[in-house]
C-alpha cells in the first residue's frame, strides 16, 4: 500500500487543458444568456417539499409490557421518552458501526509498513474494544427502558446516512493512514458530542444510573478523540516535514 | 491494427474465464487518469449490457441457440463486470453523472461525423444537442449540490453550457421514432446504431437506478426527468434499426459492433493496464463472433458476409474532444424539432409533442430550476463575481 501522497498526473484542473480554458470559459459564459434566468424556482421546489414532507420514520412502540409501564409512568411525568430511546438508539448503531470502522482500520493498519504511520495498534485495538462495549452498554439500557434494541430508530437511520462517507474512506484501499485518521476524527468528534447529549438527556429524563455509565463513556471516548487527533496531527507533519 | 471479422478466430469461447479478484480489479483514478478513458468504459459497459440484453431476449424464442447464448451471456456478464468495476469509489453519482454525458456527447459527436447516411447523422446530431444540454443542468446540479466542479470531471474537453433546453425535449412518444436504415446500409450505419442505442440503454438504467439515491428533492425530479428523455433516446436510436433484421443478423451485427468498439478503446488508451483489458475482451469478442457465424450458418443457413460484407471494419470511434463540431451543431440546429420521424424547425413541431410536455411541465421544469441563471465558472459559481472580469480588464487597461 502506497501510505503517502505524492505528486503526479492530477489531471482535475483547469490548468491541465491551457489551450481549451479560455475558450472553453468564454463560450461558457457567452452561451450561458440561453440558459433560464434565475426565478426563484429552485428555492421554490425546494420549500415545496419541505413543507410536504413526512418524516423518515417513527420510534418503535415498546414491545414489552415492562416498556409500556416506563413510557406511560414517564409521559405521567410530563416526558416525552421516545426522544430518549431514538437517541439511545442513535448512539447504539454510530457505536455499532464504529466497532466496524475501527476494525477496517485495523486491516488498513496491518497491510503498511511503519513508514509515516504513527498509529500504535494495541492502542487502535482497544478503542475497537471499547466501542463494541459501549454498544453492548446502549443494548442493555435499551432493553432495560422496555425497548427493541434490534429494531432502527429514526436517528439511527440518520446517523446511517451521516457515516457513509466515514466508511468509504476507511474501506477504499487507496487511502492512505492520515486520511483514514481524518474519517475516524469525523467519527470522534461527533461521538463526543453525543455522549455529551446523551448523558444529559438520561439524567433530565431521571436515569442517573444510565447517565453515570454513559459519563464513564463518555470519558474513554474523550481518550478515543485525543489517540486518533494526535495521531493525525503525527502523521501529517511527519510526512510533511 | 487491422482486423477483418473474417480472419481472426480470437480467444476460443472454452478459454474466457475470470477470477473474482480480477472482477473487481483496481479502479481507475479519478483525478490521474484521462476523462477518455472513463468515456471509455461507460461506453463498453453499455455495450456489454445491450449484448446481454439483447441475447437474453432471445434465448426466451430461439429454441436452437439457446446453449450458445448462455455460454456467451455468461462471459458477457463478466466482462461488464470487469469493465463497470474500472470505475473507482469517490466517484459520486452525480460525478459519474457528468461522465456519462461526456460519454454521450463525445461519442455521439465523433459517430454523427462517421455516418454515411445524411437523415441517420442529422439523428445523431438532433440527440446530441439534448445530452449536450443534460451535461449542462447536471453540471448545474453538481455545483449546487455537491459544492463541486464538472470540469474535475470532463477535464477541458466538453463545454458547459445551454443547448436545446431539456424542457422542450420531452415529445410524445411517436415523435421519438425514425425512420429505419435498410437490408443494404453500410456495416458502419449498423454498428453506429447500436453503439448509440447501447450507450443510451445503459445511460437510461444508471439514471434510473441512482436517482432515488438523492435526497434532495430537485436532483430527484432532475434525474427523473432527465431519465425520461434517455428512454427516448434508446427509441430515438433503436428506430434507426432496421427492424426486418432475423435475431441472427442482429446477433452478428452486435458482435462486430463490440469488435469495432474495443479496437477503438485499444487503439487509443492511455492507461497501458486498461489498455491489456480492452485488448483482452477483443480478443473475446473476435470469438464470440465465431461461435455466432457458426449459429447463424446452422441455423439460418446463410453466409455471414451476407450481413458483415467483407469484413472489414469501418472507420472507428474518435476519443477526443469534440468542441469544434459539436459547437457548430449548437450554433445551425438547436431550434429543430420532430414531427414524426422528420426533422423540422421549432414553428413546426408536432402539436402533440407540446401539449405532451406542457402536461409534464405544468408543476415546473426540473432542469430549469436547477440552472437557473447559472453558468459554469471554473471552480464553482461560488468564484463567479458579476462585473469581477470587467473590472479587472478595466483595471488592467488604466495601467
Amino acid at each position: 500500500m502506497e501510505n503517502e501522497i505524492a505528486v503526479g498526473m492530477n489531471r482535475t484542473g483547469l490548468d491541465m487543458a491551457p489551450l481549451a480554458r479560455d475558450d472553453m470559459v468564454e463560450y461558457a459564459h457567452t452561451e450561458a444568456a440561453r440558459g433560464p434566468e434565475s426565478d426563484g424556482s429552485f428555492e421554490a421546489v425546494h420549500m415545496a417539499y419541505i413543507e410536504e414532507a413526512e418524516r423518515v420514520g417513527s420510534v418503535p412502540v415498546p414491545g414489552t409490557v415492562k416498556g409500556m409501564a416506563n413510557t406511560a409512568a414517564a409521559r405521567l411525568k410530563g416526558k416525552k421518552p421516545e426522544v430518549l430511546i431514538d437517541k439511545l438508539g442513535e448512539r447504539m448503531a454510530f457505536e455499532r458501526a464504529g466497532t466496524r470502522l475501527y476494525e477496517a482500520m485495523l486491516l488498513k493498519c496491518g497491510a503498511v509498513d511503519g513508514a509515516n504511520n504513527p498509529v500504535e495498534v494495541p492502542q487502535l485495538a482497544h478503542i475497537r474494544d471499547e466501542e463494541e462495549k459501549h454498544f453492548h452498554m446502549v443494548r442493555k439500557a435499551l432493553e432495560r427502558l422496555g425497548a427493541d434494541p434490534t429494531a432502527m430508530t429514526p436517528c439511527a437511520d440518520v446517523a446511517g446516512v451521516q457515516g457513509m462517507g466515514l466508511m468509504q474512506v476507511v474501506t477504499d484501499p487507496r487511502t492512505t493512514i492520515a486520511q483514514a485518521l481524518n474519517a475516524l476524527l469525523t467519527a470522534e468528534l461527533s461521538d463526543n458530542a453525543g455522549w455529551e447529549l446523551l448523558v444529559e438527556l438520561a439524567s433530565a429524563a431521571g436515569h442517573e444510573d444510565l447517565a453515570n455509565d454513559f459519563g464513564e463513556a463518555l470519558r474513554q471516548e474523550g481518550e478515543h478523540l485525543a489517540l486518533v487527533r494526535g495521531w493525525l496531527r503525527a502523521a501529517v507533519l511527519q510526512e510533511a516535514m | 491494427m487491422t482486423i477483418n471479422l473474417f480472419d481472426k478466430g480470437g480467444c476460443p469461447l472454452e478459454r474466457q474465464r475470470f477470477t473474482w479478484k480480477e472482477l473487481a480489479g483496481k479502479p481507475i483514478s479519478k483525478l490521474d487518469d484521462d476523462a477518455f478513458t472513463r468515456v471509455r468504459i461507460i461506453l463498453m459497459n453499455g455495450l456489454e449490457h445491450d449484448a446481454l440484453r439483447m441475447k437474453q431476449v432471445m434465448l426466451r424464442m430461439n429454441r436452437h441457440a439457446r446453449v450458445a447464448l448462455a455460454e456467451l451471456m455468461r462471459v458477457e456478464h463478466e466482462q461488464a463486470t470487469m469493465v463497470n468495476w474500472l470505475l473507482s469509489s469517490d466517484h459520486s453519482p452525480l460525478e459519474t453523472t457528468i461522465g456519462f454525458e461526456q460519454t454521450a456527447i463525445e461519442v455521439t459527436a465523433s459517430v454523427a461525423q462517421l455516418e454515411p447516411d445524411p437523415y441517420l447523422a442529422q439523428g445523431y446530431r438532433y440527440a446530441l444537442l439534448e445530452d449536450f444540454d443534460h451535461l449542462y443542468r447536471y453540471s448545474a446540479l453538481l455545483d449546487r449540490l455537491e459544492g463541486k466542479d464538472a470540469n474535475n470531471i470532463i477535464q477541458g474537453y466538453t463545454d458547459i453550457a445551454p443547448a436545446r433546453p431539456t424542457l422542450v425535449h420531452h415529445r410524445s412518444p411517436a415523435n421519438d421514432l425514425l425512420e429505419p436504415y435498410g437490408p443494404d446500409a453500410a456495416l458502419a450505419t449498423k454498428l453506429h446504431a447500436l453503439t448509440l442505442t447501447g450507450g443510451e440503454y445503459q445511460t437510461h438504467d444508471y439514471y434510473m437506478n441512482i436517482g432515488p439515491v438523492f435526497a434532495d428533492p430537485l436532483a430527484r425530479q432532475l434525474y427523473a426527468e432527465i431519465a425520461s428523455v434517455e428512454a427516448q433516446h434508446i427509441t430515438h436510436y433503436g428506430s434507426m434499426i432496421n427492424p426486418d433484421e432475423t435475431p441472427l443478423e442482429r446477433m452478428l451485427i452486435g458482435e462486430a459492433t463490440e469488435i469495432w468498439n474495443y479496437q477503438a478503446c485499444a487503439e487509443q488508451e492511455s492507461n497501458p493496464r486498461i489498455r491489456a483489458i480492452w485488448e483482452r475482451f477483443l480478443d473475446y469478442e473476435l470469438g464470440h463472433l465465431q461461435v455466432v457465424m457458426q449459429l447463424f450458418k446452422e441455423v439460418e443457413r446463410r453466409d455471414p458476409a451476407e450481413v458483415l460484407g467483407d469484413g472489414k471494419l469501418p472507420a472507428r470511434i474518435t476519443f477526443a474532444s469534440q468542441r469544434e463540431f459539436v459547437r457548430q451543431v449548437i450554433a445551425g440546429e438547436t431550434q429543430l424539432r420532430k414531427d414524426g420521424t422528420r426533422f423540422v424547425d421549432e414553428g413546426a413541431e408536432a402539436r402533440s409533442s407540446i401539449a405532451w410536455r406542457d402536461q409534464l411541465n405544468s408543476e415546473g421544469s426540473p432542469s430549469q430550476a436547477v440552472s437557473g441563471g447559472w453558468h459554469w465558472t471554473p471552480g464553482t459559481e461560488l468564484n463567479y463575481v458579476a462585473g469581477a472580469d470587467a473590472a479587472a480588464a478595466a483595471a488592467a487597461a488604466a495601467s
